[in-house]
Formats: structure tokens, C-alpha cells, sequence
């Protein structure tokens, strides 16, 4: 029986009763390390600035090989974030290493141009490199309720992506509803998603537990229909260790174990490692140290 | 009956094929690198509430006339805790002479100082003990978790604040009485005897004593055998509270204590929550007397769901519902209809659900199912859940581990029932669940109403008029749409049919308490 794709109603103010449940859970001592360990590894470490440079991705590459060095057993984060002209610089860097590269592309962050230009900017950064590829939808369309078009043309990228992963941004801070949220997790999940991913990171709001929750169910609907298996990206807003544990409990008690790996799991965030990097260290040697102990590229 | 075939079909249910087990696709490209999450459970590790901050002392004696004093019975009983089986404290054991007792420190309480106090001073007295319970919060959440077994969560979260709240809404009503009932110059009754149950010990106690206190009566209360300890503890506020001596009056003991207080004649007025037959008792003791009386009983909600509505909230909404408090709530949502065409999806929801559900020590802040409160309960339940298997319903009980001490009881299902089935008419009181499906809305109302009780039900759908066409024809005191559960001080609570009559919060809570 398919029981996805249904119209799906959703009581807003259930989510949230939820999600407060969620944030009662009590990560503690062996638990905590361990999610902490796991949330890092999950991070896509990201920079989307205009004024990005050579440089800049470079020092980022740097950083995502050792956070901290003077901590044992860390991992290293999952990929490096950047726009598709940084894809070479972020690929040379981290040759050494197991994190991948991931790109923006299709006209990031608003999305606003042609198929044809959208199917370059992602074949430009597959053929840089890029292990995967952080599209965005077209809103407009979707708010038009074209999602036919919507759907297009994620297949149409997913078919230039070839063997990178596909992330499929809804940039739900501009979807207004967790309805519309649902309505286009189906659309991409549908379409070709490897990942459905909540923001940009230049709308607010970004990233929200209950977005992301509304996603997760859509996802767990998805496998549920299909056995097949989606990943998930909240990014933008997510900053504490915290707030990374709560997220994760929400993944755990939603999805299950088989999602609790950076393969079907990751943060989109750009200072969330140093404070993860905190609180580990906080746990190895029993105090906090210093935030300039830290590097902040 | 196909009994054995019954049983075996129960054995055989187990659960669904887990993500990433066997069914899992091949990601296009394998992780950046993998973290093992140990071999393969994020276990949350245990994160126990402290209880080093809270005293309980090793033996409690009746309080009455503003002091603490030995039983006449000379008799003390154990107060154990559900979930490790060990003793906590030995109570004073009340017989007809201290219910005496308790019952004309009262009234002289009453004719003396209390039933002549302006309502504005009542009203400081009982901000007073509001504020006093607030500050301890943390101390009366932990010990109803100890004395009574729900999880700390709730305890914290629900329990305690909403005490405290009805204690501040009652307040600032003592003074208001002539606007609650303009032009009807509301009088005090006299002494209130109020007879609490196990479920929430310390909510039920402030639900009575806040508006009777408000209203200018005075009282003797009795809280449950098996959970007597926090309605002690709030003695000790009301000690510190400066309360004049017999306005409250706390006794604790069994079921002749109970009745002694329902025959006593200088009781004016009988409120009581617990079971059923004990109601249809205290109805025919107080049978040609001038008492008055409020009884909330028993319940069997009907919790149904339409095929419109936010399936997964209506899930959570399910589980609210009869697996708050172990299922030891007289509204709990226990009689599930679901729309025929939604129900395996509902059901493998709700199953799924029920699976991240951590059944354990009431302690632990993660704790989501605490003890079942009473050895005893804890075979009524077992009762219903052979009768169940008898019945040829079929049985399923989520995958958890329930620790070897303590009275526990795994949350359960009982699927393809009908309303001819035992365990879908008569209230269990446990994590236990009779699923039905329908069909139609005259359907579902009419079998929501064939019951003898009426004490709450709850609707799910995303139509606004499907719910108020529900409201008005389901013969039930509370209707929650769209959500379970949920009490607040200012709203009125209470049954029709055999689930009883008056109405305790609000204002609506006052009319018990008063004549008009």
C-alpha cells in the first residue's frame, strides 16, 4: 500500500509539543560524548560569502583536518561547503583526506535563472569535483504551484550530478507552512533527492527542529512506502552542542540507527564545530578551555 | 473459541523491519568517514534525579487541629516505593476516633475563625501555600515519583506546577465569590471531607482543598494508602503557612477512615475522585442527609481519529493519552477508534512509536513510562490482559526491557477489538489500549456513547465542523480536539453518566463549595 505522497495534514502545534518532548531527553556522560563525536562528524563545515577566497577555502580545508589536534579520537567533520568556483582550491586541499567537497549550485541561493544555466553551474562543479551537490528548488514556481516544474527540473539535476549526491534545498524559511514543507520534501524525495536539505543559510529563518521533524517524517514515509532510504541536512542556525544533541535525539527517535551516520545525516553549519569542539573537550579534560583555544577560520 | 490459535497469533507479532537492517539501498557514494555509534544503539545514558536533597521522614502521624499527632489506632503502615519494592515510610494508620477528631477540629476551625474570615484574607493564606509548594517543587516532584512511580518527567513538568497553579487560581477567586455569582451572596458550606486517589496525589489534593479553602470551607482530607507522602509534605507547608489550625485536617488510612469521614454528621459536604463502586457507595451513605456531594469516577474515553486528521500528531496524541501516567488517569484515552481506511497506518505508526517509548526507573529524566503504582494494580492489569487474549483480541506489546525489581508494565495494544469485548467496556487503568475501527461519524458517535461512562473523549481531524458536530453529541464532561490530556486550573473538569457529577476547576469549581 503507498501511503506516501497522500495529502498530508500537519497540526503545527503538535509538532512543537513534540519537539519540547524531544528537548527533555537528557544527554549525559558516555551518551553525550558520543553523540557529540557523532554530530561532528556529520558537519558539512561551510562558507557561502560573496567575498570568498582562494584563501579563505584553504584555511577552512585546513581547519576541517584538525580541529583539534590536542584532542584524541575526534573526527574529522563530514565535508567542506563552498560555491562552485571554489570547488578546485577545497578539492587540492583536502586531497590527504577522506571529507568530501560539497557545491552549491543552480543559481544558489535564490535559485532564480534558467534550466540551462543551472544544469552549467552543476556540471562546472561536478567536473571540479565536487563529491556532492547542494541545489536549491525554485520557490516561485513552487508557490505557483507549478510543482511539475519543480520536479523537473531536480531530475534534470539529479541527472547531471551523476555520481555525486544530490541535496535538495527547500529553503523552507521562504515555504511559509509545514504543509508546503511536506509538499516539497515529496517533490524532491520524489524526484531524485540523495538529501533534502532545510536552508540556504541566507533566509531566516533557517534551520528549525520542526521543519526538520515535518522533513524526517517525509523521509521515514518515503522508506516506509519504498524502502529506500533518504538523507537529511538541516543547515543554517544550528550553533551549540546542544541544540546538535537535540537534533540528533529527534533523528534517533524519528528515523532510527541506520540514519545515524554523516551518510544520511549532516549539519549545515559553519560555527557549530568549535562549540562541539568545546564540549569535548570539556568532557576529556574536565574543564572548559579557552574559545581562543579553538581556531576560527 | 479459537483461544489457543488466539494465543499463538500473539506470539508471532513482532516488529517491523528495522531501517538499515535488511531492506537498506547502497548510498551512491559511501560516507566522508564513518563514526561508529558503538555497534549500533545510541543508548541514553541513565540521568537519575537526585534525591539527596529531599527528607522524608521514617514515620508520619496524622495532621490534625495544625499539629502532627500519633493515631488513636496506635497502628502505622508502610508506604513502599513501586519501583524498587522497598519501604519509604511508615504512616499513621486513622480509625473512626481520629476521623473524629480530625472532623470537629474542622468545624470548630469553621465556626471559629475560618467560615468568618473575609475573603481577602483568605486569599493571602492560600497564595501563601502556592508560593511555598512553587519553592519546593523539585522536593514534591521527586517524592511523587518515589512514593508513586510516575516518571520524574511528568512529576516535574505536570504534576507539581499544575498544584501549584490551582492554588493561585483559587486564590485570587476568594475574594471574588460575589462576581463568580453575582446577586447570589454565596455561603460556605462547613467542613468539606474529601477522599483523594493514588494517580496524582498531590494534583487531587490541591484540586480539592484550593477552591474549598477559597470558598471559606474547611477540611478533612484522606489521600490513598499507597501514596500518602507529598499530601503529608504539603501538611508541613500548611503547618508553615501560618494556616489557622483545622482548616485543613489530614488524615491518612484505608477505606474505613474513608467511610468515617462520608458518615461523619458534621460533614457538610463529600468530595471524592476514585473508582466507580466506591461512588455508587458514598451516594447511597449520604442518601437522605443534608450533604452535598461531588464524585469524579471512573472513565473509558473514546479517542477516535478520522482519516482527515494529522495522523502523526493524532499519534502522539494517542499515546498521550493512555500512556500518561502508566495509564492511571481516570480521562485517559482507552477506547481507540480509528477510520477503517487510516487504521494499519495508524497502527504501524503507533507501534513504531511505541518502540522509542522508555519504560523504567520514575527517576530517570527519560523515563517516558514510570511503575505501575500498586502491586495490586499491577495484577488488575494483568487481569485484563489475559481477559484480553481470552477474548480473542490480539495482543501487542512494545519491544522493551523492564527492570527486574518493581511493579512494571510494558505499554500495550490491543488490536481487532469490538465493543462487545470486556477489555473495550471496564476501565483498566494501565498502559493498556483497546483499538476498534468505524466507519461512519454516526458510527463512532454512537458507540463513543454506549458506555456507562462519560468522562472525557478526544477527536481527531483537520475539520473544524466535524469537531463541533462531535462536541455537542458526545455525552462526555471534557472533548479535547486535536490534542489529549491537557488540564489547566481555569477550565471545568468533570463526568456525565457513571463517571459522576460536579465540576472541579474553574469557575465551575466553586459551585461545589458553596450554597446559593
Amino acid at each position: 500500500m503507498m501511503h506516501f505522497s497522500q495529502l498530508v495534514s500537519i497540526d503545527q502545534l503538535g509538532i512543537e509539543e513534540r519537539i519540547a518532548r524531544f528537548n527533555t531527553r537528557s544527554i549525559k556522560k558516555a551518551s553525550k560524548v558520543q553523540g557529540l563525536k557523532l554530530a561532528l562528524s556529520m558537519i558539512d563545515l561551510t562558507t557561502l560569502e560573496g567575498k570568498d577566497t582562494q584563501g579563505k577555502v584553504k584555511q577552512l580545508c585546513y581547519k576541517a583536518q584538525h580541529i583539534a589536534d590536542d584532542l584524541n579520537n575526534l573526527p574529522t567533520v563530514a565535508a567542506i561547503c563552498v560555491y562552485p568556483n571554489h570547488v578546485k582550491t577545497a578539492k587540492k586541499s583536502l586531497m590527504n583526506s577522506t571529507i568530501k567537497v560539497a557545491s552549491v549550485a543552480t543559481a544558489f541561493p535564490s535559485g532564480n535563472s534558467s534550466l540551462k544555466i543551472k544544469l552549467a553551474d552543476t556540471r562546472m562543479a561536478v567536473d571540479h569535483g565536487a563529491d556532492e551537490v547542494d541545489m536549491v528548488i525554485s520557490r516561485g514556481q513552487f508557490l505557483e504551484g507549478n510543482y511539475r516544474y519543480v520536479s523537473d527540473e531536480i531530475s534534470a539535476i539529479k541527472e547531471a550530478c551523476g555520481n555525486a549526491r544530490l541535496k535538495v534545498i527547500l529553503e523552507t524559511g521562504e515555504l511559509s507552512t509545514l504543509e508546503n514543507v511536506r509538499k516539497a520534501s515529496e517533490i524532491a524525495i520524489l524526484a531524485g533527492a540523495d538529501f533534502i536539505k532545510t536552508s540556504t543559510g541566507k533566509i531566516s529563518p533557517a534551520a528549525t527542529m520542526p521543519v526538520t521533524y515535518v522533513m524526517l517524517q517525509t523521509i521515514r514515509d518515503y522508506y516506509d512506502a519504498t524502502g529506500k532510504m533518504v538523507g537529511m541536512k538541516p543547515a543554517g542556525g544550528i550553533s551549540t552542542a546542544k541544540s546538535a544533541l537535540q537534533y540528533l535525539v529527534m533523528l534517533y527517535e524519528t528515523l532510527g540507527d541506520a540514519w545515524m551516520t554523516n551518510e544520511w545525516f549532516r549539519f549545515g553549519a559553519s560555527s557549530l564545530a568549535n562549540d562541539i569542539v568545546m564540549q569535548l573537550a570539556k568532557e576529556e579534560k574536565g574543564v572548559y578551555y579557552s574559545a581562543d583555544y579553538i581556531s576560527k577560520d | 473459541m479459537a483461544t489457543t490459535k488466539q494465543t499463538t497469533r500473539t506470539k508471532t507479532v513482532s516488529s517491523e523491519v528495522k531501517p538499515g537492517q535488511k531492506k537498506t539501498t547502497k548510498s551512491t557514494s559511501s560516507a566522508a568517514q564513518k563514526v561508529s555509534l558503538t555497534n549500533n544503539t545510541w543508548s541514553y545514558a541513565a540521568a537519575p534525579e537526585s534525591t539527596d536533597h529531599i527528607s522524608i521522614k521514617e514515620q508520619y502521624d496524622l495532621f490534625i487541629n495544625g499539629k502532627f499527632v500519633k493515631p488513636n489506632s496506635k497502628k502505622y503502615f508502610d508506604t513502599i516505593s513501586p519501583s524498587t519494592e522497598k519501604k519509604i515510610s511508615a504512616i499513621a494508620e486513622a480509625n473512626e476516633k481520629d476521623i473524629d477528631l480530625a472532623v470537629k477540629s474542622a468545624k470548630a476551625a469553621y465556626d471559629n475563625t475560618w467560615g468568618k474570615m473575609p475573603g481577602k484574607e483568605r486569599a493571602k493564606y492560600i497564595y501563601r501555600i502556592a508560593r511555598l509548594m512553587q519553592e519546593r517543587a523539585r522536593e514534591f516532584a521527586v517524592i511523587e515519583s518515589m512514593d508513586g512511580g510516575k516518571p520524574i518527567r511528568e512529576s516535574r513538568d505536570i504534576d507539581i506546577p499544575l498544584a501549584c497553579n490551582h492554588f493561585f487560581y483559587y486564590a485570587g477567586w476568594a475574594d471574588k465569590l460575589e462576581y463568580a455569582f453575582p446577586n447570589r451572596h454565596p455561603k460556605p458550606l462547613g467542613v468539606a471531607g474529601q477522599i483523594i486517589p493514588w494517580n496524582f496525589p498531590l494534583l487531587m489534593a490541591a484540586w480539592k482543598i484550593a477552591p474549598a479553602l477559597a470558598t471559606g470551607n474547611t477540611v478533612v482530607l484522606k489521600p490513598a494508602e499507597t501514596t500518602p507522602l507529598t499530601a503529608l509534605k504539603l501538611a508541613e507547608i500548611i503547618q508553615e503557612s501560618g494556616l489557622p489550625d483545622g482548616v485543613v485536617n489530614i488524615v491518612t488510612g484505608f477505606g474505613n477512615a474513608g467511610a468515617a469521614i462520608v458518615n461523619h454528621p458534621l460533614v457538610n459536604k463529600v468530595a471524592f475522585t476514585g473508582s466507580t463502586p466506591i461512588g455508587k457507595y458514598i451516594q447511597k451513605a449520604i442518601a437522605g442527609t443534608n450533604k452535598k456531594a461531588t464524585l469524579e469516577l471512573g472513565g473509558k474515553a473514546a479517542h477516535i481519529i478520522f482519516d482527515d486528521a494529522p495522523i502523526d500528531q493524532a499519534v502522539e496524541g494517542i499515546v498521550n493519552g493512555i500512556f500518561f501516567n502508566q495509564g492511571h488517569v481516570c480521562c485517559a484515552g482507552s477506547r481507540l477508534f480509528v477510520q477503517e481506511n487510516i487504521a494499519d497506518l495508524v497502527i504501524k505508526k503507533l507501534k513504531r512509536r511505541m518502540e522509542t517509548l522508555i519504560v523504567g526507573d520514575p527517576l530517570d529524566k527519560n523515563t517516558d513510562i514510570g511503575a505501575i503504582n500498586s502491586k495490586e494494580q499491577l495484577e488488575k492489569i494483568k487481569y485484563y490482559l489475559n481477559l484480553g487474549q481470552k477474548e480473542g483480541a490480539e495482543m501487542y506489546q512494545s519491544n522493551c526491557a523492564l527492570p527486574s525489581k518493581g511493579y512494571f508494565c510494558k505499554p500495550t495494544l490491543f488490536l481487532h477489538t469490538s465493543q462487545s469485548h470486556r477489555i473495550v467496556q471496564e476501565e483498566i487503568f494501565g498502559p493498556v489500549l483497546a483499538i476498534q475501527t468505524f466507519r461512519t461519524i454516526e458510527e463512532v458517535i454512537e458507540k463513543a456513547n454506549n458506555i456507562p461512562y462519560g468522562l472525557s473523549a478526544g477527536v481527531w481531524t483537520d475539520k473544524g465542523s466535524k469537531i463541533f458536530n462531535l462536541t455537542t453529541k458526545l455525552r462526555a464532561g471534557v472533548v479535547w480536539a486535536n490534542t489529549y490530556n491537557k488540564f489547566d486550573p481555569t477550565s471545568p473538569f468533570g463526568g456525565y453518566k457513571e463517571s459522576g457529577f460536579g465540576r472541579e476547576g474553574g469557575i465551575h469549581g466553586l459551585m461545589g463549595y458553596v450554597k446559593i
